[in-house]
């Protein structure tokens, strides 16, 4: 009994995290219309920046994450700017293929600038146990956990509150009628981009000091996103916290209960048999999969 | 104010408006009629710079706006209400008529534009909250209709403003535009409803398959041969 629940408290603590990732991936698919199949490869890039900041600098993540995250949104800024915008109106298949080639890119960039070894980000504090009622975790991620679903909800009240967040809203429905009434649909389709960077190397940072990062580490975070955000709904934000949640407990039940090995295998169970049962996600909410290619 | 010379614009490789030119000078209702297809909601498209024009020319108060972009021509004044009503159906009744103010947000004034909107329309006022989904037709022609009042137009082009909307419905929102319009506004309003439409218009245009064909005062197209065989049914 207590192994389970020791299991699903610490699937939970990981799956806030995979909840920050997969709304950073819904909010671009949303808003942008556009899969990015690199989303992965920008946590993997917060994760080789902090590991870096760490080991060079002796900055503990907790600091560098105020440099990289800013940074991060520029980096997600340049992209839409530079490589999604171009081929805006472009077929669904032809920004799926750009947006795979930029992952591949990614991981091929850090293989040639970092090796393809595992760097860990060993930050001591972070790995201190912390109990309560029997069930212990790390500070790290009991940190991570707080700081993402703290920002999850924070995007939630920016989306349903503030003027950019309505105009995200609308962007997401109907971006002609958007433009029609004046809204800078460029401007807003960066600021999208950069926010939904800037959660995946929030994450990124998060994870840092209790995952080792290498090259390929991204495409594990890519495919979680996508279960999650195939589970929560496309589109639909509050799917997405919950999807994540759901996902970091199935992960670690079944590397506790089954096989560590299998925890990959679990996911993508849990993928398939939402696509076979209900493909529109167990919330709902999709929001024109035909525009992006999925109908 | 606003002048239209022979445009012509593409779906793809679809011509959908081969000569269309039109012209309002001054405030008051002025008409842009025609049978379905003929191309009066392409021609609302190439005014507010969603759809471009492959030639001729779009201008504003004497300045060139043929490629302008859809949100300078808002910042100019120049205000679509498309046809569909076309809400923001997810957002809340309130959310939408900010959305139609933003261009103008920096003024700081959008709070009294929007308790101007709910005195004209104070079932809107009742219904903020709510999405806009979720209102009858009449009450989104409204906020669609309130969302371009937001953006303080000099010109404001109605598409299909009365479109599946019930008789009583259809005369509010005609007196309504003729209020907005008494108010130094110039509203076009696309109609198929020629009778109704020239009623509130001081002039018209009929435009069929993507050309002008006849411009003229209200009395004029009312009186034409044209106008009297093709939409009038006398
Ligand atoms: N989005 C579109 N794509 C392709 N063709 C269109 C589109 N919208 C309208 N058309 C075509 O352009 C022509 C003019 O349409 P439209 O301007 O909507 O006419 P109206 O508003 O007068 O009914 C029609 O032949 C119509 O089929
Ligand atoms: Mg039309």
């Amino acid at each position: 009994m207590n192994l389970l629940v020791q299991t699903l408290v610490a699937g939970l603590l990981l799956g806030g995290v995979y909840a920050l990732i997969a709304v950073g991936l819904n909010l671009i698919f949303g808003v942008v219309k556009i899969i990015n199949f690199a989303h992965g490869e920008l946590v993997m890039i917060a994760m080789y920046a902090t590991f870096w900041m760490w080991t060079a600098w002796s900055l503990s993540p907790y600091i560098s994450i105020f440099i990289i995250t800013p940074l991060m949104f520029g980096f997600g800024v340049l992209l839409q700017r530079f490589i999604l915008q171009p081929m805006q109106n472009s077929s669904p298949t032809i920004k799926i293929f750009v947006t795979l080639g930029l992952s591949v890119l990614l991981q091929n960039l850090a293989l040639v600038l970092f090796g393809g070894q595992y760097r860990s980000t060993t930050f001591p504090w972070a790995e201190q146990n912390f109990s309560v009622l029997g069930v212990t975790a790390t500070y790290g991620r009991i940190t991570a956990f707080l700081v993402a679903i703290a920002l999850v909800i924070a995007l939630f009240y920016l989306m349903k509150k503030t003027l950019t967040g309505k105009v995200l809203r609308a962007l997401a429905e109907d971006r002609e009628t958007a433009g029609l009434i004046g809204i800078p649909v460029k401007k807003y389709y960066l600021v999208a981009m950069g926010l939904g960077t800037a959660m995946a190397a929030i994450a990124g940072v998060l994870i840092g000091p209790f995952q080792s990062v290498f090259p390929l580490a991204g495409a594990h975070f890519t495919l979680l996103a996508f279960v999650v955000v195939v589970l929560g709904g496309l589109g639909n934000m509050a799917g997405s916290l919950i999807g994540g949640l759901f996902l970091g407990a199935v992960e670690t039940l079944a590397g506790t209960y089954i096989d560590p090995a299998l925890q990959q295998v679990a996911v993508f169970a849990v993928f398939i048999i939402v696509l076979l049962v209900r493909p529109q996600g167990i919330f709902g909410g999709s929001a024109r999969n035909a525009e992006v290619g999925l109908k | 104010m606003l002048q239209v010379k022979n445009i012509s614009a593409y779906y793809g490789d679809a011509q959908a408006l081969e000569n269309v030119s039109l012209a309002v000078s001054e405030s008051g209702v002025v008409a842009l009629l025609g049978p379905n297809a003929a191309g009066k909601s392409t021609t609302l498209r190439v005014i507010s710079g969603i759809l471009p024009a492959a030639s001729g020319s779009v201008t504003f108060n004497g300045e060139d706006i043929t490629t302008a972009s859809p949100q300078e021509r808002v910042e100019l004044g120049l205000v679509h209400v498309p046809e569909g009503r076309k809400l923001f159906g997810t957002l809340s009744v309130e959310d939408n008529l900010l959305l139609g103010g933003y261009c103008g947000r920096k003024d700081r004034k959008t709070g009294s534009r929007l308790e101007r909107v709910y005195e004209r329309f104070p079932k809107l006022k009742e219904r903020r909250n709510q999405d806009a989904g979720l209102l009858s037709g009449g009450e989104q022609q409204m906020v669609a209709v309130g969302r371009g009042l937001m953006a303080q137009p000099k010109v404001l082009m109605i598409d299909e403003m009365s479109l599946g909307l019930a008789p009583l419905i259809v005369k509010q929102m005609f007196s309504l535009v003729q209020e907005i319009a008494l108010e130094g506004v110039c509203v076009l309003i696309v109609e198929q409803h020629v009778q109704n439409a020239l009623a509130v218009s001081h002039h018209g245009f009929i435009i069929e398959s993507g050309v002008t064909r006849v411009a003229g005062t209200a009395q004029e197209l009312m009186e034409s041969a044209l106008v009297r065989e093709s939409y009038l049914g006398h």
